[in-house]
């Protein structure tokens, strides 16, 4: 490190502590940080551009939604047609979560325990609907379920309905949020491997008491914050939903959807109070996630997520 | 992997559980995602060759492809720009209040779309909080698309970039320093070739994520036809007129840019692997 001394330039050294090794700079140099008014320039231009597009948006959603007062707030909530869209998007996050859980367990424990042909092709095909637009999403229910489509005819001389009802937009919302578990779970246990669970298997244990006592507990908070995403992204879903659900008022509208017809209805204070939920929930998501990754870092190197 | 592993399905273990997990899990993708999927590529094959051609070169399909490609890129271009920035400054620099805007920038991730969508509208509109100030229309133009598109691309290229910031040796800025680099050179030459697999993959996920989206577009955009209509608008539009051939032939196209790009994210996340040296 001598040489940090001849390169000429204005160093730190000269805080180092007078005495101990001089040449070693106890912190952070200024050689390898910027001048003070380079720092506060880089750190106002980030959070002017934040402001803009994350904060002063969030915000104003609160805003709008009380603009007209608190009873109008209340009445667009306790509305029927919000109560009954609010019913419609716990029951489809309350469907598609679970379904997808039990995936995104049962690939991870495929994928991460062990070794078989064909694993990076999977892992691509589980990801799949991540790359696949919303509106795409929505479009291939119509195409399976529509009346022109492959079971349209079948399904309407058996009087069940699929798209424009209830299990359509299930459908849909569990399509969309079918990677998010198996994606939390599958590089932390490829990263943990699968010596704890084989110590468990030779002293006995049994496959379900494996998953249940030692592969389970070890990832639970990537499965927790997994859960989280899932269900987010289930309740907020907008574009698939709205392709298979035909918008019958009271019947086939989720909270994003009947979002939009408040709002194209110049219904703004009402748009806006059950937006606000949603916008709530965005919130509740992303302090769950600062405590999970906490939680996560803290004990054991190896929960770390990825 | 052995030989012996290439001729094995899988290689022994002792641990059960195998054939139900991967059983299980095949099975839900095909019922899931598969065969729906599917289900788009056979109804093409239903039409001929020239109407398909006819059908998404139409002259309204292609300027609803210019905006929604046009407006993605520049979207995704100023991401990498901010969205390095936002990285550079949540890793190397204290501030107040920087862990409520670390844990915020995910916001685009966690608010749905639809909220995203008549949030901007109104604060773009030109009596909104935003759109009052500035000189020229944003809400119903193209430039909304843009703003929305940038909204939900934010957090991507922050996310990827920041863990190979934090993971940068910060002897190579030294060694650098000491080679008599000014601090624009050091960074120039040595911190930003090294965070550029992060930065490629953060732009190509931001664009990715910016062609398919629909909630938040909507609502800004304005809609009219030739001017400020994204392609996945229009899929809706001919759905909507029960002109499913229609429909599906611009999914095709979408679905074939949205592979082509998973395929190129994957190239470029193997190279920043190997440029971690991981």
């Amino acid at each position: 490190m001598s040489a940090v001394i001849d390169s000429g330039k204005r160093l730190a050294v000269a805080d180092a502590p007078a005495g101990t090794r001089p040449v070693a700079p106890p912190r952070a140099s200024d050689a390898v940080s910027e001048p003070a008014w380079v720092r506060r320039t880089l750190i106002g231009l980030a959070l002017a551009f934040l402001t803009l597009f994350l904060f002063v948006p969030l915000v104003s959603v609160f805003v709008q939604a009380l603009a007209k007062g608190v009873d109008v707030y209340w009445a667009a909530l306790v509305e029927a047609d919000a109560v009954s869209a609010l019913k419609l998007t716990l029951v489809a996050a309350g469907v598609s979560v679970p379904l997808n859980l039990v995936f995104g367990v049962a690939a991870a424990w495929a994928i991460a325990k062990f070794d078989f042909r064909g694993k990076s092709l999977l892992l691509t095909l589980i990801d799949l609907p991540f790359s696949v637009s919303p509106v795409i999403a929505g479009l291939i229910y119509m195409l399976v379920f529509g009346l022109q489509g492959w079971c349209g005819e079948w399904l309407r001389d058996h009087d069940l309905k699929i798209v424009f009802a209830v299990p359509g937009i299930v459908l849909a919302t569990v399509f969309v949020t079918f990677p998010f578990i198996a994606r939390e779970l599958i590089p932390l246990m490829q990263a943990q491997g699968q010596e704890q669970e084989e110590a468990a298997r030779v002293l006995g244990a049994s496959g379900w008491q494996i998953l249940w006592r030692v592969t389970l507990p070890n990832v639970r908070w990537a499965l927790l914050y997994g859960v989280i995403l899932c269900n987010a992204r289930a309740m907020g879903e907008f574009g698939a939903v709205s392709v298979v659900s035909g918008h019958i008022r009271g019947q086939t509208n989720t909270l994003p959807l009947h979002i939009e017809i408040l709002y194209n209805d110049y219904q703004f204070a009402a748009a806006f109070a059950v937006a606000s939920l949603l916008a709530g929930l965005a919130l509740v998501t992303l302090v769950l996630k600062y405590i999970v990754e906490r939680r996560a870092h803290a004990p054991l190197d190896l929960e770390k997520p990825e | 992997m052995s030989t012996r592993a290439l001729l094995l399905l899988r290689r022994h273990s002792v641990l059960p559980g195998f054939d139900l997990s991967l059983g299980f899990a095949l099975l839900y993708l095909c019922f899931v995602v598969l065969i729906p999927l599917s289900a788009v590529f056979l109804k093409t094959f239903t039409v001929s060759w020239s109407t398909f051609v006819a059908t998404v070169t139409s002259p309204r399909v292609v300027a609803s492809y210019r905006l929604t490609f046009g407006m993605s890129i520049l979207a995704a271009l100023v991401n990498g720009v901010f969205g390095l920035l936002v990285a550079w400054v949540l890793v190397r620099y204290r501030f107040a209040g920087k862990r409520v805007v670390d844990a915020l920038v995910d916001l685009p991730f966690a608010l749905p779309t639809a909220v995203a969508g008549i949030a901007l509208t109104t604060l773009y509109a030109s009596n909104g909080w935003i759109g009052k100030w500035l000189p020229f229309k944003v809400a119903y133009t193209p430039l909304g698309v843009f703003v929305a598109l940038t909204f939900i691309g934010l957090p991507f290229v922050v996310r990827t970039v920041q863990p190979v910031l934090e993971d940068l040796q910060r002897e190579l800025e030294e060694a650098a320093a000491t080679l008599g680099a000014s601090r624009l050179q050091t960074f120039a030459y040595v911190i930003f070739p090294a965070l550029m697999p992060a930065l490629l993959t953060g732009f190509a996920l931001a664009f990715a994520r910016a062609l398919g989206e629909y909630g938040s577009v909507i609502f800004i955009a304005g809609n009219m036809p030739m001017v400020s209509e994204i392609t996945s608008l229009l899929i809706i539009t001919k759905l909507e007129q029960y002109d499913y051939t229609g429909a599906t032939a611009i999914a095709v196209v979408m679905l074939m840019a949205a592979f082509a790009l998973l395929l190129l994210i994957n190239l470029l996340q193997a190279w920043a692997r190997r440029r971690q040296g991981r």
